[in-house]
C-alpha cells in the first residue's frame, strides 16, 4: 500500500498574524446579518421566507401550497363517487400497520342495503394519531383504495382521546375520491 | 446630622438606580441581543414571539414588540424550575459558588462613571457610586475574585466535567490577568491618573484616546506627540480587549464551559436560579468589561467632537440634564460594544487550549511589556535630547527582536522520533 505523506500547509506571515482572517470573518457574518434583515438571504425566495432570513414564520405563513404531490400527511378513509364507503373491513391495514395504530371492528351490511353485495363495512375504524408514523403502508396495502394519506399535517388535540381519529373524522378528512375500483358497482 | 442623612440617601439612590435600574437590566437585554443577533447572522429569525398575550384577555391581536419580553419569560422559567442539588456535591461551596461569580461583577459597577455631573438646584452630584482614586485597579482586583466562583463550582460539583472546566478557568485567568494589567499601563501613563471620572473628563476635553481629534473643546488634529501615542494606545486597546474576552469567558476563549468538550463546563451540575446566577455573572462581567474598555479608550460618556462642554450646561427648570444625555451616550456606546462582543462570539471559532495559553503567555505578555516601554519613550520624548531618543528606540527595537527570536526558538517543534 502506497504511503501518502501529508504535510501541513506552511502559513505565511499574514496568515500567522490571524487578524486578516478575523476581519474577513467579521465581514462574512455581517454580510449575512444585513442580507437577513433585508430578506435577501440565499434561498429566501425558494423557501418563501417571511422576509427575515430564510425562515417561514409558521402560524401566519403556511407551506401548504408548496407541499409536494407525494407528501404523506394524516391517513384518511374515502368514499367513492356514489357515496359508498370503500372500506370493506378486510383489516389488511390493521395487520400491516407497523406501530399498530389502526383498530377496525368489522360489521355485516344488512341484506336490504343498497350495497348488500359488498357484505362488509367497518362498524368502527380508529386510527390513533399518537401512534401513527405516517409510513403509508396502509395506503399501499389497501386492495379497495379506501385509505389514503392526505396532506393534513396539523393533527393536534388537548387530550389523548382527541388524538384518536374515529370513522366519522376519517371520512371528514378523506372526502370523496373518484377511483378505479368498480367491482361493487350494481351494474356489473 | 440631616446633612449626613441626605448624603446617605443620595448614595443609596445612586446604588439602587445605577446598579439595579441601569446595569442589571442590561444583562437580559444583552441576552436578548445575543439571541437575535446570532439568529440574524445565521439567516434565522430568533425569538420574536413572546409579548403581552392580549388574545387571552379577549383582544384581537397579541402585542409582540420584537420579542423583547423573552428575557423576562426566561427569567421566570429559571425561577420556577426545580432547584436540584445533587447528592454527591460539597454543599457549602456548591451553594457559595454562584454568588461568588455574580457579586464581584456587580460590585465593580461602583467605580464606572455613567455621565457628567448633574446639578439639581445648585447641588452638583457625580454620576458614579464611589469616586475612587484607584478605579481600574479596583475593578481588576474585584473582578478577578469571580474566578473563585468558577473554580469552586468546578471543585464542589465533584464531577469530572465541571472539575476540568474549573481548572481550565483558573489557568486561563492567571495567564490573561497579567496581560490585562500590563496592557493598560500605557493608558494610565498617558492620563497620569487612576480616577475613572477624571480620565473620562480628560478625554471629553482633549479627545478620546483612540480618537484624539479635538483639544480644549476645539476640533482639529492633536500635536505630533499625541498622534504618535496613538500607536501604543491602539496596541493596548487590542491586548486589553482580547484579554477582557478571556477574562469574561466569552466565545473565542470560553474553554471553561465549552459545550462540545465539557457538556456545560463548571455549571454542568447546576440548575434553576443557581445556573441563572452563573449566567448573569457572565453577562454582567461582559457589561462591566465593555464599560471599562469604553471608559479607558473610547471616551466613556463623552459625546466627543468638542460638544461635551455645551451638553454639560443643558438645563431644564434648574435641573442640569446634560449628565443624563451623557449617560444615554454612554449606554449607547455600551450596547454597541456588547453587540461587538456578540459578533465576535458568532464569528470566531474556539481556540485550542494550548493555543490559548501560548497566546496569553508568549504573545500578549511580551507585547504588553514592550508596549509599556514604547509608550514611555513616546511620552518622554519631548523632554529628552535627540541622542537619548535614538538610543532608546534602538534599544527598544533590539529588545523587541530579541523577544520575537526567543519566542520563535522556544516554540520550535521537537523532531518526531520514528521507529
Amino acid at each position: 500500500m502506497a504511503v501518502v505523506k501529508l504535510h501541513r500547509p506552511k502559513l505565511n506571515f499574514g496568515e500567522k498574524i490571524y487578524f486578516g482572517a478575523l476581519i474577513k470573518g467579521f465581514f462574512l457574518t455581517m454580510t449575512h446579518a444585513v442580507k437577513t434583515l433585508r430578506g435577501k438571504s440565499v434561498g429566501a425566495k425558494e423557501l418563501a421566507s417571511s422576509g427575515l432570513g430564510i425562515t417561514m414564520q409558521f402560524p401566519e405563513q403556511r407551506w401548504d401550497e408548496h407541499l409536494p404531490e407525494y407528501y404523506r400527511g394524516a391517513p384518511a378513509l374515502v368514499t367513492d363517487e356514489q357515496g359508498r364507503e370503500r372500506c370493506v373491513s378486510c383489516q389488511l391495514c390493521e395487520f400491516i400497520c407497523p406501530p399498530k395504530a389502526i383498530k377496525i371492528t368489522p360489521s355485516e351490511i344488512p341484506s336490504n342495503d343498497r350495497w348488500a353485495k359488498v357484505e362488509k363495512r367497518p362498524l368502527e375504524f380508529d386510527i390513533d394519531m399518537i401512534r401513527c408514523i405516517y409510513c403509508g403502508m396502509c395506503e399501499e396495502v389497501c386492495p379497495e383504495q379506501a385509505i389514503y394519506l392526505r396532506k393534513d399535517y396539523l393533527i393536534t388535540g388537548l387530550k389523548r382521546t382527541d388524538m384518536v381519529h374515529d370513522k366519522k373524522k376519517l371520512y371528514e378528512i378523506g372526502g370523496t375520491r373518484v377511483g378505479l375500483v368498480n367491482k361493487w358497482n350494481e351494474l356489473k | 446630622m440631616p446633612d449626613l442623612l441626605i448624603q446617605l440617601a443620595i448614595i443609596i439612590t445612586k446604588i439602587v438606580v445605577l446598579t439595579f435600574i441601569v446595569v442589571l437590566p442590561l444583562v437580559p437585554v444583552s441576552v436578548y441581543f445575543e439571541r437575535r443577533f446570532s439568529a440574524v447572522i445565521q439567516d434565522r429569525v430568533g425569538p420574536n414571539r413572546v409579548g403581552i398575550p392580549f388574545t387571552l384577555l379577549g383582544f384581537k391581536k397579541d402585542f409582540h414588540f420584537f420579542g423583547l419580553i423573552q428575557p423576562i419569560a426566561d427569567g421566570l422559567k429559571l425561577f420556577l424550575k426545580e432547584d436540584f442539588t445533587p447528592a454527591h456535591v460539597r454543599k457549602a461551596f456548591y451553594w457559595l459558588a454562584p454568588a461568588l461569580t455574580v457579586v464581584p461583577a456587580l460590585i465593580t459597577v461602583c467605580v464606572v462613571p455613567f455621565g457628567s455631573p448633574i446639578s439639581i438646584f445648585g447641588h452638583t452630584e457625580k454620576l458614579v457610586i464611589a469616586d475612587l482614586d484607584i478605579g481600574p485597579l479596583f475593578i481588576f482586583s474585584v473582578a478577578s475574585l469571580s474566578v473563585y466562583g468558577i473554580t469552586l463550582a468546578g471543585w464542589a460539583s465533584n464531577s469530572k466535567f465541571p472539575f476540568i472546566g474549573g481548572v481550565r478557568s483558573t489557568a486561563q485567568m492567571i495567564s490573561y490577568e497579567i496581560a490585562l494589567g500590563l496592557s493598560i499601563i500605557p493608558v494610565l501613563l498617558f492620563y497620569g491618573d487612576l480616577n475613572l471620572s477624571k480620565i473620562v473628563q480628560f478625554q471629553a476635553d482633549n479627545g478620546w484616546l483612540l480618537l484624539p481629534f479635538w483639544k480644549n473643546g476645539q476640533l482639529g488634529h492633536a500635536d505630533l506627540n499625541t498622534l504618535l501615542y496613538w500607536i501604543p494606545a491602539f496596541i493596548a486597546f487590542l491586548i486589553f480587549t482580547i484579554s477582557i474576552f478571556a477574562e469574561t469567558n466569552r466565545m473565542p476563549f470560553d474553554l471553561p464551559e465549552c459545550e462540545t468538550e465539557l457538556v456545560g463546563g463548571y455549571h454542568t451540575e447546576y440548575s434553576s436560579m443557581k445556573f441563572a446566577m452563573f449566567f448573569m455573572g457572565e453577562y454582567a462581567a461582559m457589561v462591566i468589561g465593555s464599560a471599562l474598555i469604553i471608559t479607558l479608550f473610547l471616551g466613556g460618556w463623552s459625546v466627543g467632537f468638542g460638544l461635551d462642554a455645551y451638553i454639560a450646561k443643558f438645563e431644564i427648570f434648574g435641573i442640569g440634564i446634560g449628565g443624563f444625555i451623557h449617560m444615554g451616550c454612554f449606554l449607547t456606546k455600551l450596547i454597541a460594544f456588547i453587540l461587538f462582543f456578540i459578533l465576535v462570539r458568532w464569528t470566531v471559532p474556539r481556540f485550542r487550549y494550548d493555543q490559548l495559553m501560548k497566546l496569553g503567555w508568549v504573545v500578549f505578555f511580551e507585547a504588553a511589556l514592550i508596549n509599556v516601554f514604547l509608550a514611555a519613550l513616546i511620552l518622554a520624548a519631548p523632554q529628552l535630547k535627540g541622542v537619548i531618543i535614538g538610543i532608546g528606540s534602538v534599544l527598544l527595537i533590539a529588545v523587541t527582536f530579541a523577544v520575537i527570536w526567543v519566542a520563535k526558538v522556544s516554540e520550535e517543534t521537537p523532531k518526531v522520533l520514528r521507529a
